[in-house]
């Protein structure tokens, strides 16, 4: 573990000074100018490698050192090879002369150099020349190489492909297309050296070939694939693991339609790379090559061009590792590799019909096969995925009916997968990367948004990110509200969820624990309707339940389980995009709709600190948003607006909302926002806002109770001036309220104001609007402006604009 | 393939202030990102050097907040280990994946997929078309010989004076960021060798 003593070599390691480090490094030297590796000269190597790497800025090494350090990387020893490899990265770039010399001294690229050069490579030329040189080495095939000096040969490829494909000129790709065919499909199907059969006496009997075995134990009938072992392996069988380790990037890289590398025209190429595999010396033509049972129908492949042969040996063999993995193999390690095998096949297999759709045809049954077989099983949820995406690429053309893949991925797997984080991730890719092919083809996934919901339930931070790209797609008019109502109640669902798991994992009964009171609710017959409701999967069934404040208390407890408050904490920065999402999909009708689900539900929450006061806050925001969008919705909801502001109560426990409801119903309740605004619906607002108003600044409270917010006092004022400036008749009683105001509170501190400072604020305004008052058309231009004063054009208007008033201004005084 | 694979330290330590995270090692596989991309073509090689080094870093500490989280979700306790139980504490481990948006702080999209064992973390940053299923078998076998060969649970700091085994180790089971289909024989053959190396 880390200890004091770590940290302490750590800035041992930091702080180190010139002089002394200088000592350390004659010291290396000398030490590595000894013959013998001694166990000192590792150790200093060791501690050369933490001082450099524990550092930011780059230290500089004496010439002679580095040198020495060069001269390392062709060791015999493997860890002065690793060592020299490591320091030499942590330095900078290799100087020309530093290349030169690795080009003549190390020889065959070893697997530390490549690394040291694939590391320090500063263009893509540098890169090229890395890729040239190690196929310059797969083209000469030394005899008595080591088995391993070629293996790390394909990894720094597909290092190379990462970073730039560009690098492999159209021979190298025919180069290894080929070799790779090889690999893949004809290495030995015996078992390699070192295969001891077991005998005490070993005769000429025992050099008997052993073929090589399946993971059940069986003797192998077809070719060598990563499902297949043995005593010992030959060189083919390991560039078998590590060609199929590489296909699938291959393929992306070099074989994908749209594929800007390759300038040379089809029909051309095809020609020249037939031609070349005629002359070549094909390991498949030299080899007896095993009749495959996979490839019986494919015999005349021979004939195909490069790339198009190793799709098809690609294919062959996917299709080889789906029935292997169908066999119980003797490990748990390799079921869990038949698991990941498949996955692999299947992308491969999705890959290559991409490419070549005809291919679509003799893959189908394969993978429907496959489906059918897994689909029971829950524990191959992570195959499933990459057959579903088969389905969604392939199945219409094939048309298939993947029905039963929707309900699987959307209906099962979130309903009992939710607490797997791998398949939450990749289930939330998937939906992500084919988005717009799931809104063409599968535009019913939207129904699945309760699923959906449950991975945030459960794990907010590892998916919210996944949310935010996620949630505009599931905003529709047809399930604004419901996903509105899911979204506020997302910490309940997360409670019911880890209730739902603690249900199946705990006993009945807790022998002296602390009974859950939310558990014993969960298990209670006369509340299931409303957890079932929680746990439901689709959408459609309601928007939400009546009895939701009832829920809320069952769940009172889970306010500070963990899970449940980091859900809280995701939800604001949700709807947020809920909000920006669904302004621009619906109509008013629908807005209306939500701003009185708003007004309901600012009262209908799961009690966690902030959690309610984020949310009213977010509420605040959307409404004025909207009603400035559509300001006819202020006298559209006018009736339930006013039932909210005219409850006292509202003043303290839902401050923020209730500013905001008042001060939208001051400004948009107008004749000029919407001509359905009556002088009686005018008054009616104002009377009920004064009998708040009168109320909260009344000298009744007692000393001691809490105070409405200043803000709220103004804005009250505020919209009863408004509104007066509408309705001339109105004007006195409000002006009597502003001056009874003053002179309330030149007798000193009110009961219903603490601060000085808010409370001058408030006479202040109060002043303000009663001098306003008094000249009623003024009040009316200032407090009801007309829309092309509150929308100015200036520099739009061409009567106004300045650069013509400036033109004309020219004109005028320039003599032409 | 796997562009980077590092260890740090998660869970508050006493040596270390209280959300600190310190990289024990890391590898990054392949050519630098910025060598590469046409925006950062004016930086120096010491500049890229320390570009890659903070993003080292950006990763850590993304990995060390999702351990936190998902440790608190749980609401597990924490068990001392001692050396000799590496196999449990894996088996106790948490795990899960974080999704890095292209440009935070790699050029592309990457899944970091993790492994938090006590108070440390293993982490490997994959390309989002790798085989995530082989990866998280891969970190988990890496996870256990790293902490078998360099006796993790136990006090001491060789994780930092012996990273070049870590770096042999992954030069037989991840080389140069290729994840390997090693079925239990190939893997016995290439661990027979990584144990050779140890034991040196």
């Amino acid at each position: 573990m880390y200890s004091h003593g770590s940290e302490s070599l750590i800035k041992q390691a930091r702080e180190i000074q010139e002089p002394e480090l200088q000592k350390f490094y004659s010291r290396l030297v000398k030490l590595l100018q000894g013959k013998e590796l001694s166990h000192e000269t590792v150790d200093s190597l060791q501690r050369l490698h933490l001082i450099l790497s524990a550092t930011k800025y780059t230290r500089r090494l004496p010439s002679e050192l580095r040198t020495r350090l060069l001269s390392l990387l062709s060791s015999p020893v493997e860890q002065l090879q690793v060592l020299s490899s490591a320091v030499l990265r942590e330095m900078p770039p290799l100087s020309a002369e530093e290349l030169n010399y690795i080009q003549e001294n190390v020889g065959q690229l070893n697997s530390q150099t490549a690394a040291l050069l694939l590391s320090k490579a500063g263009t893509r030329a540098d890169l090229s020349s890395v890729c040239a040189q190690l196929l310059r080495g797969l083209d000469n095939r030394p005899s008595e190489a080591p088995a391993h000096s070629l293996m790390h040969t394909l990894p720094v490829l597909n290092t190379i492909l990462t970073h730039s494909p560009e690098c492999l000129t159209e021979d190298h790709i025919t180069l290894l297309s080929k070799r790779l065919v090889d690999w893949l499909r004809y290495a030995s199907i015996i078992q390699g050296g070192g295969a001891s059969s077991g005998r005490f006496f070993t005769g000429p009997r025992s050099r008997q070939p052993v073929p090589i075995a399946e993971l059940d134990g069986t003797v192998s009938g077809d070719f060598f694939t990563v499902l297949c072992v043995g005593q010992g392996f030959t060189e083919d069988q390991w560039m078998n693991v590590y060609s199929f380790s590489m296909l699938h990037h291959w393929l992306l890289t070099y074989h994908s339609v749209s594929n800007g590398n390759s300038t040379i025209e089809t029909a051309n190429r095809s020609q020249l790379s037939l031609s070349h595999s005629f002359s070549n010396d094909d390991r498949s033509e030299v080899d007896g090559s095993v009749v495959s049972m996979v490839s019986a129908t494919s015999s005349s492949s021979r004939l195909l061009p490069p790339k198009e042969r190793l799709r098809e040996k690609a294919f062959q063999y996917c299709q080889r590792l789906i029935e292997q993995s169908d066999r119980k193999a003797q490990k748990k390690t390799d079921t869990e590799l038949q698991k990941a095998c498949l996955v692999e096949a299947v992308c491969i297999l999705d890959c290559v019909c991409v490419e070549d759709a005809s291919l679509v045809f003799r893959t189908f049954p394969f993978i429907k096969a496959l489906f059918g077989r897994l689909s029971a099983d829950l524990s191959f949820s992570r195959v499933l995925l990459p057959i579903a995406q088969f389905y969604l690429n392939h199945g219409e053309m094939a048309a298939v009916d993947c029905e039963s893949v929707w309900k699987l991925v959307f209906g099962q797997f979130p309903a009992e997968l939710f607490s797997d984080p791998f398949l939450a991730h990749e289930l939330l890719r998937f939906l992500r990367l084919n988005l717009e092919k799931f809104q063409l083809g599968v535009p019913q996934y939207t129904h699945f948004f309760p699923n959906l919901l449950k991975f945030l339930a459960w794990d907010s931070p590892a998916v919210v990110d996944d949310f935010v790209d996620l949630l505009p797609s599931l905003v529709t008019p047809a399930t604004a509200v419901e996903l509105l109502h899911t979204l506020l109640d997302l910490p309940c669902l997360s409670a019911t969820l880890i209730l739902q798991l603690r249900s199946t994992c705990l006993p009945i009964s807790e022998p002296g624990g602390r009974g859950l009171l939310s558990l014993d609710a969960f298990r209670n017959p006369s509340f299931r309707g409303l957890f079932l409701f929680m746990l439901r999967g689709e959408a459609g069934s309601g928007d939400t339940i009546d009895r939701l404040s009832t829920l809320h208390d069952l769940l009172a407890e889970a306010a500070d389980w963990p899970r449940v408050v980091q859900c809280a904490q995701t939800i604001p920065v949700l709807l947020h995009i809920y909000f920006n999402t669904v302004v621009t999909v619906a109509d008013e009708k629908l807005l209306a709709h939500l701003i009185l689900v708003m007004l309901e539900r600012s009262s209908i929450l799961l009690n966690i600190p902030t959690y309610i006061k984020e949310i009213h806050r977010v509420f605040s925001c959307h409404l004025l948003r909207m009603c400035k969008l559509h300001p006819s919705l202020v006298v559209d909801q006018s009736h339930e607006l006013l039932e909210f502001a005219g409850i006292p109560g509202n003043v303290y426990s839902k401050e923020e909302l209730y500013t905001h409801v008042v001060w939208v119903l001051g400004e948009y309740l107008s004749v000029s926002c919407d001509s359905r605004c009556s002088v009686s619906l005018i008054t009616s607002c104002f009377e009920t806002l004064e009998a708040v108003l009168f109320e909260i600044t009344s000298s009744g409270t007692p000393p001691g109770t809490v105070c409405p917010a200043p803000r709220v006092i103004t804005t009250l004022m505020s919209a009863l001036a408004k509104l007066a400036s509408r309705s001339h008749d109105l004007i006195p009683r409000v002006s009597l309220f502003l001056s009874k105001l003053r002179t309330v509170t030149r007798g000193g501190s009110v009961a219903w104001c603490s601060d000085e400072e808010d409370l001058v604020a408030i006479v202040t305004r109060g002043e303000e609007l009663w001098s306003l008052l008094k000249a009623p058309s003024v009040a009316q231009s200032v407090l009801t402006p007309s829309p092309h004063i509150t929308t100015p054009q200036w520099h739009r208007d061409t009567n106004v604009a300045m650069p013509l008033q400036l033109r004309a201004l020219t004109s005028l005084t320039h003599p032409q | 393939m796997v562009r980077c694979f590092l260890i740090h330290t998660v869970c508050p330590i006493s040596a270390l202030s209280a959300g600190e995270c310190r990289v024990l090692y890391s590898r990054v596989f392949g050519p630098d990102e910025a060598v590469l991309s046409e925006e950062l073509q004016e930086l120096n090689p010491e500049e890229r050097r320390l570009l890659q080094k903070e993003k080292v870093a950006v990763v850590a500490r993304q990995v060390h907040s999702a351990v936190t989280l998902s440790r608190e979700a749980s609401g597990r306790q924490l068990v001392e280990m001692v050396p000799g139980e590496e196999v449990l504490a894996l088996q106790d481990a948490n795990s899960g994946v974080v999704r890095l948006r292209a440009g935070d702080p790699f050029n592309e999209e990457m899944s970091v997929l993790w492994l938090g064992v006590h108070s440390l973390g293993f982490a490997m940053v994959c390309e989002p078309h790798e085989n995530l299923l082989l990866a998280e078998g891969t970190l988990r076998n890496l996870s256990r010989h790293c902490l078998e060969h360099l006796h993790m649970l136990g006090p001491g700091s060789e994780v930092l004076l012996k990273s070049s085994r870590i770096d042999v180790l992954l030069s037989r089971l991840l080389p140069h960021g290729q994840l390997l289909f090693l079925n239990h024989r190939f893997a016995q053959s290439l661990e027979k060798e990584v144990a050779a190396y140890m034991a040196k």
